[in-house]
């Protein structure tokens, strides 16, 4: 049994993780700082519960995650999204050679990942769904496992990984759309 | 769709009918977010390994996939604002406060 006196000393290094998560989730800062507060308060409280030794970062992750969809979700009152648009797999990468004659060098790619801004990658990632957004964001910002990701998200495995999968697709055509829209690349739409 | 870009077309690694370790480039490129994640088996991630060392197209677009990752998670960091970080040690020391006072 964890001691709460420790919680402090042990639980705030994961407060940037946990605050970046929640501008994810909630799209704002009002709200992801209450959000996080939340987070913590209820973790101290119940910190009695958790076991010393396992991963403490994906048990506060299990609690960020609960009170967003507790709170927030609810509070919208809006059926849950549970789909998004199957997008092919390497979109992004195939969109870009095209957009460079049919072929991506390293140089190029490189380039064209550059010119995605911190504020593009926010808004193509926060642009999706709560669950793949979720799935995603635990996945790839924060590089939990999909047992890791189902344990914190009360959700089977094979759902998590095809959230996962499904998600980065369509995070890859959201990231294009920006690009587009930005005339970082080409606009002709291709079959699109 | 581009076709001829990523796909089974000169593609040494997966040649058609063989068996064993080849699977072609569909099949690797399907597989390819398992195999970043290191959520495949053994045998099944030794099979896109071989792929991928044979297969320069598919190889490529691996090498995108992983860069991506990395520039999503880079992308998505941001600091927390110092009056945050009072008020949730403050609401952590009146909750230890008010628990003490109960007790």
């Amino acid at each position: 049994m964890a001691d709460q006196a420790q919680f402090a000393e042990l639980a705030m290094e994961y407060m940037p993780a946990l605050y970046s998560a929640a501008l994810r989730m909630t799209r704002n800062v009002a709200d992801a700082e209450d959000l996080v507060q939340e987070t913590y308060l209820k973790a101290y409280r119940s910190f009695g519960t958790f076991t010393e030794g396992t991963n403490l970062k994906a048990w506060l992750y299990r609690i960020l995650t609960n009170t967003y969809i507790n709170i927030y979700r609810a509070a919208r009152r809006r059926p849950e999204v549970t789909d998004v648009e199957d997008v092919e797999d390497l979109y992004l990468y195939r969109r870009l050679a095209e957009d460079n004659g049919g072929a991506l060098s390293r140089s190029a790619e490189d380039e064209a990942l550059e010119r995605f801004t911190d504020e593009d990658v926010k808004a193509a990632l926060e642009s999706l769904p709560d669950a793949f957004r979720i799935a995603v964001l635990l996945a790839d910002v924060e590089g939990f496992s999909y047992r890791e990701i189902a344990e914190i998200t009360d959700v089977p495995i094979g759902t998590v990984m095809s959230r996962i999968h499904r998600g980065r697709r369509a995070l890859q055509k959201a990231l294009h759309r920006l690009a587009q829209d930005r005339g970082l690349v080409a606009s002709v739409p291709a079959g699109d | 769709m581009s076709d001829g870009m990523v796909s089974a077309g000169g593609c040494a690694a997966g040649e058609e009918g063989s068996r064993g370790p080849g699977i072609d480039c569909d099949e690797a490129v399907h597989q390819l977010y398992h195999y970043l994640d290191g959520e495949l088996t053994e045998e099944r991630r030794r099979q896109i390994a071989f792929h991928l060392d044979l297969c320069e197209p598919c190889s490529a677009a691996a090498g995108f996939e992983v860069e991506l990752r990395q520039v999503i998670a880079n992308r998505c960091r941001d600091r927390v604002p110092d009056s945050l970080i009072r008020r949730i040690a403050e609401a952590l020391e009146a909750e230890r406060r008010r628990a003490g006072e109960a007790t």
